[in-house]
């Protein structure tokens, strides 16, 4: 069943003013691809940095590299990311932080339950063993009010769902070359993949705090960020679902 | 009873008809695109027909059980700006999606674009093949 050559593997490193940790962020998936024996390949997504990220994947050697003209924010720098693997042919995608957080060498275990043709999505999940950097109190009640709304919409249960460390098999790159969430897009992307009926697993990794940069998220916009995203999931929850009873997906 | 009214039909024919002017000279200066524009005439021409015809106004509120004439016209004007804000929303948003499709366009042709450059300069070893 396991087609015969190594499957190719994107890794989609989206980054906005990560100068500080880029750099070291590209070696460590260098280093993983040694270690692994996978074939991972990079794709960073500069999305218009204002710093020196540019400089910075220009003059390291042998990086690949996309630079967006204009700041589209991260569920826009992912799909270009996305859109990339889908078109080039790879058999799957991760999206790896630019800050660091994403450790690469937990790259193996993120993509086991791909390679086994378990799941179509993995997401790699902080709370499944209470390991390593454990995100801020607020930050805890927001991920465990998505974690119910994702339940109660589609049944499944991701404890993570703001995790940004994902991987995506082809099936899920189709779907998401059509249509990715534009803003915060990891809670809503998350009914996206359930009402696709996409098999969705978690694997418990541990994250880092972020080695440089600053969050996207401040307190000041907590509260846009948890209506927005409520909207974007009750609303792509209407879309889909509409739609499926009008097609209805074989299999 | 008929000089004063006679005043503000004047003044608002005038209005309606500089209105009009100033959308007729943005579209042909090409800052302003015919789609957008047709609410616009059509708004002004009902507001002179309304200039005109005065008895028109409190014949149709009469006829819709308004009591009082003016508030139909605060209706009206209300509602037709609500439509058209959510008819603008609509066309921002469809130009986001298509700036972003764009935007992801451009950064491929970018990455081609660099690559073929960088071969081009090394041509005595062809690097990696440049995906069509």
């Amino acid at each position: 069943m396991s087609p015969t050559p190594a499957p190719r593997i994107l890794i989609v490193i989206p980054c906005y003013n990560e100068e500080a940790s880029i750099v070291s962020v590209v070696n460590d998936v260098a280093q993983a691809r040694h270690q692994s024996g996978l074939v991972l390949d990079t794709l960073v997504v500069n999305d218009c940095s204002t710093d020196g990220t540019l400089v910075q994947l220009q003059t390291l050697p042998g990086c690949n590299y996309l630079n967006l003209p204009v700041n589209l924010g991260i569920g826009g720098a992912m799909q270009a990311g996305y859109r990339y693997a889908y078109r080039h042919g790879y058999d799957m995608a991760v999206q790896m932080d630019g800050d660091g957080q994403h450790p690469a060498d937990e790259l193996p275990k993120l993509l086991a339950p791909l390679l086994a043709d378990k799941a179509d999505v993995v997401i790699g999940s902080r709370f499944l063993e209470r390991t390593g950097f454990q995100s801020t109190a607020v930050r805890r009640i927001g991920i465990n009010y998505f974690r119910r709304l994702n339940r109660w919409l589609i049944g499944q249960t991701v404890h993570d769902s703001t995790s940004g460390f994902r991987a995506f098999n082809r099936r899920t790159l189709a779907i998401v070359d059509r249509y990715y969430p534009d803003e915060y897009p990891e809670p809503e992307a998350i009914v996206q993949f359930g009402l696709h009926q996409l098999r969705i697993q978690e694997v418990p990794v541990q994250m880092r705090e972020r080695q440089g940069g600053v969050s996207s998220i401040n307190t000041g916009r907590a509260f846009y960020y948890m209506l927005k995203v409520t909207l974007g999931i009750l609303f792509v929850y209407i879309r889909l679902r509409g739609r499926r009873t009008l097609t209805p997906l074989a299999g | 009873m008929e000089t004063i009214p006679i005043t503000i039909q004047i003044v608002s024919i005038t209005g309606a008809l500089l209105f009009m002017l100033t959308i007729f000279r943005l579209i042909v200066r090409g800052k302003l695109r015919e789609e957008y524009s047709i609410i616009w005439i059509v708004c002004t021409v009902l507001l002179i027909v309304f200039s005109i015809w005065r008895r028109g106004l409190e014949q149709i509120a009469t006829l819709l059980g308004v009591f009082y004439p003016p508030s139909l016209i605060f209706l009206a004007a209300l509602s037709a700006m609500l439509v058209f804000l959510v008819h603008l929303s609509v066309v921002i948003s469809k130009l986001q999606n298509q700036i972003k499709d764009i935007t992801h366009e451009m950064a491929y042709l970018r990455q081609d674009l660099e690559r073929l450059k960088a071969q081009q300069e090394t041509r005595a070893t062809p690097s990696e093949p440049v995906v069509p």
